[in-house]
């Protein structure tokens, strides 16, 4: 994994409350076998018109998107189906991080395993953030993870939750597997100790 | 302590623990499909990894797989070259793969249960956020993505960290006409799709417990649509006959051993839970979604809500875009709108008693002219016992498609999909935009609404059939 290094960035506002992952990316793109590829998917309902053309209305579409890597999303971001398609889209897009105040697990887990930093504030700082973008669509944030702070527009800095072992994978690039692999003592004592209930192959 | 069956269940997993880490917890059962697995066998591949306990693990093709005559090619050479690279992953990894031509292929978490291979006190995971299903059996059964369906391939275990306990206590009984769906569609109305983010839910109390199995598993498969990484129900005389005599449960004395292990599992008397929420079943009336996602629901009488008296901006933001999407109008009844299609189906709705209940309500009538009516059953075993019992005359007398086993409409990915703006009452688990097809309008019910609303054509109130 690509180790998650602090920037400062404009934001994407797209202030709808549970955008589920069909939206992120939509299911009929999951016949796919690679990873790659995905960015072009991204909201892509919400960001093509019937014909395939960019819906102008889309804050994706709008210049003020160009070259910004965090997104502003509402509450219980990334809800429904576990697609990691999700985080992969939102990260071959350029995006780095997603700011709400509140996301959903399975798509937390997965955002944490491809470097896209999910930052949860409280709602009142997320406000705050709106009102700014949304007055200046130049507006930037900077983030930084090691602190866990998200400095708004105004200078406000404003804590975020991030564990101690996640922040430790995302600023050092570490990939969970690895850190499993090395646990390979203790898994096989536990399964030494512990037969299994069933066996699929016969 | 006392505690909580959730509580047992994590903690005979653990496998290592250590500050500042999430816990490593072990996988008893490890189900893979079609869609979010590729990739996890190519990073297997790129490591020079090997499957750690494919007799742990079970592979089946159901999200992208047609639904019409099996004999024919598949004419999504996409879809196509995802449900043969599935089964050129298995072989090469060396894990059973009920295929396209298996017997006892079908979606993933109707396979599991039917087999046997699903069993109380387990960890079941699945790359499928559905996978909650698995609870019905007192198992702790959660979704995953793809970086950690690689993990479990690999290792056999995840990293974890301990959800919080959510008891929703279901007391009283079901009326005529309401179905176990009615119960998870009322309790996601009314705690919101975010509701039980960070939690597992225990489902108990007497309406759950006069539950069959299959109902259970309705009602644990939604649980990720009310945002909880799980959902189960303690195992009692229900689980243990529906398992007994399944082709994995335990035979002789070990299912006598079994049997022991698995009465421990029950929330200790005492034991207290984070959250706990209580539902009168005997209040409840036949459910329908209205919007844009599975919270978005009402009693199938009750008028749509007015954006105008929703106070929170972004709350009425969310119901505004959702009835224009849906083209529907705040303040109106749902009842009486005019529908397109209806699909029967899906992990929430595709067993066997399902098919029998909307079979009930369509015996010797005729469905809509205006409908077309798809039912899918949920595998191949489920198809069997549908033939057995004169299931299929029923629905193809009463004007419905008889299809083959697989996701189908629920996911909309093998080209069983609604057209743009055709509007659908849908048995399966999510309204979400363009969920059943870009631009399709999706009204979430249980089969026995879905089956009234098909004879009439409109959404209908299934206790005026009856």
């Amino acid at each position: 994994m690509k180790p998650f290094t602090d920037f400062q960035s404009r934001i994407v506002p797209l202030p709808l409350n549970n955008i589920d992952t069909d939206q992120i990316i939509p299911a009929r793109f999951l016949k796919t076998t690679s990873k790659l590829g995905l960015d072009a998917q991204l909201f892509c309902d919400w960001r093509y018109d019937a014909q395939g053309n960019p819906n102008p209305d889309f804050v994706l579409n709008q210049p003020r998107s160009r070259g910004a890597q965090v997104l502003l999303a509402g509450d219980n971001f990334g809800c429904g189906s576990s697609r990691e398609h999700a985080p992969w889209a939102l990260t071959q897009f350029g995006f780095r991080a997603v700011v709400s105040t509140s996301f959903a697990d399975i798509f937390r887990q997965n955002s944490l395993k491809n470097s896209l930093l999910p930052i949860a504030i409280p709602s009142d700082a997320h406000a705050e953030l709106l009102a700014a973008v949304e007055a200046d669509p130049g507006a930037e944030v900077a983030i930084d993870l090691p602190n866990q702070t998200l400095t708004l527009p105004g200078g406000r800095k404003v804590e975020f939750p991030v564990d101690e072992f996640s922040k430790h994978c995302l600023v050092n690039g570490v990939d969970e597997l690895s850190y499993i692999l090395q646990q390979e003592p203790a898994i096989a004592a536990f399964e030494a100790a512990r037969p299994a209930a069933i066996n699929t192959l016969g | 302590m006392p505690r909580t069956i959730i509580e047992k269940l994590w903690d005979s997993h653990v496998v290592y623990e250590r500050p500042g880490a999430p816990t490593l917890l072990h996988i008893d059962l490890h189900l893979v499909h079609e869609v979010t697995s590729p990739q996890a066998f190519q990073g297997l591949r790129e490591r020079g990894l090997k499957v750690r306990r494919p007799d742990l693990t079970l592979a089946t093709a159901d999200h992208s797989i047609p639904t019409t005559d099996r004999s024919l090619p598949i004419v999504d050479e996409i879809a196509a070259k995802q449900l043969a690279q599935l089964e050129a992953n298995c072989a090469e990894f060396g894990i059973r793969c009920l295929g396209i031509r298996s017997d006892w292929q079908g979606v993933v978490h109707i396979v599991g249960p039917e087999l046997g291979l699903t069993q109380p006190g387990m960890t079941v995971v699945c790359g499928d956020s559905h996978t909650a299903t698995h609870g019905a059996f007192g198992a702790l059964a959660f979704g995953i993505g793809t970086s950690e369906v690689e993990q479990v391939l690999a290792s056999q275990c995840l990293l974890q960290r301990q959800s919080k306990t959510f008891q929703v206590r279901v007391d009283g009984a079901l009326k005529p006409g309401v179905a176990a769906k009615d119960i998870i569609l009322a309790l996601i109305a009314r705690i919101g799709v975010g509701g039980g983010t960070g939690s597992v839910f225990e489902f108990t109390g007497g309406a759950i417990g006069a539950l069959s199995m299959e109902e259970r598993m309705t009602v644990c498969n939604m649980s990720i649509e009310g945002g909880a990484r799980a959902g189960l129900i303690a195992p009692d005389d229900t689980t243990f006959q529906y398992l007994g005599g399944r082709p994995h449960a335990p035979k002789g004395a070990a299912w006598d051993a079994a049997l022991a292990r698995w009465k421990r599992l029950p929330t200790d008397e005492g034991a207290t839970y984070d959250r706990s929420v209580t539902i009168d079943a005997g209040a409840l009336e036949p459910m329908i979604t209205y919007g844009t996602n599975p919270g978005m629901g009402l009693p199938v009488g009750a008028p749509l809500p007015d954006p105008a008296r929703i106070a929170d901006p972004l709350e009425r933001e969310s119901v505004t875009k959702a009835l224009k999407y849906m083209g529907l109008e705040g303040g109106k009844p749902l009842l009486g709108h005019a529908i397109d299609v209806v699909f029967i189906g899906s992990c929430t709705n595709g067993r066997i008693s399902d098919l029998r209940a909307a079979a009930g309500v369509l015996k010797g009538r005729k469905v809509s002219s205006k409908v077309r009516v798809l039912v899918v059953p949920g595998s191949q075993e489920v198809k069997r016992q549908a033939i057995a019992e004169g299931l299929p005359e029923i629905f193809r007398a009463a004007g419905c498609q008889w299809r083959e086993p697989g996701c189908s409409m629920c996911i909309a990915m093998n080209g069983d999909q609604l057209a743009p703006g055709e509007y659908s009452v849908s048995t399966s688990n999510r309204n979400f935009e363009g969920r059943q097809g870009k631009g399709g309008r999706t009204f979430l019910a249980s089969p026995l609404t879905a089956a009234a609303s098909a004879i009439t054509g409109v959404v209908t109130d299934v206790r005026t059939v009856l």
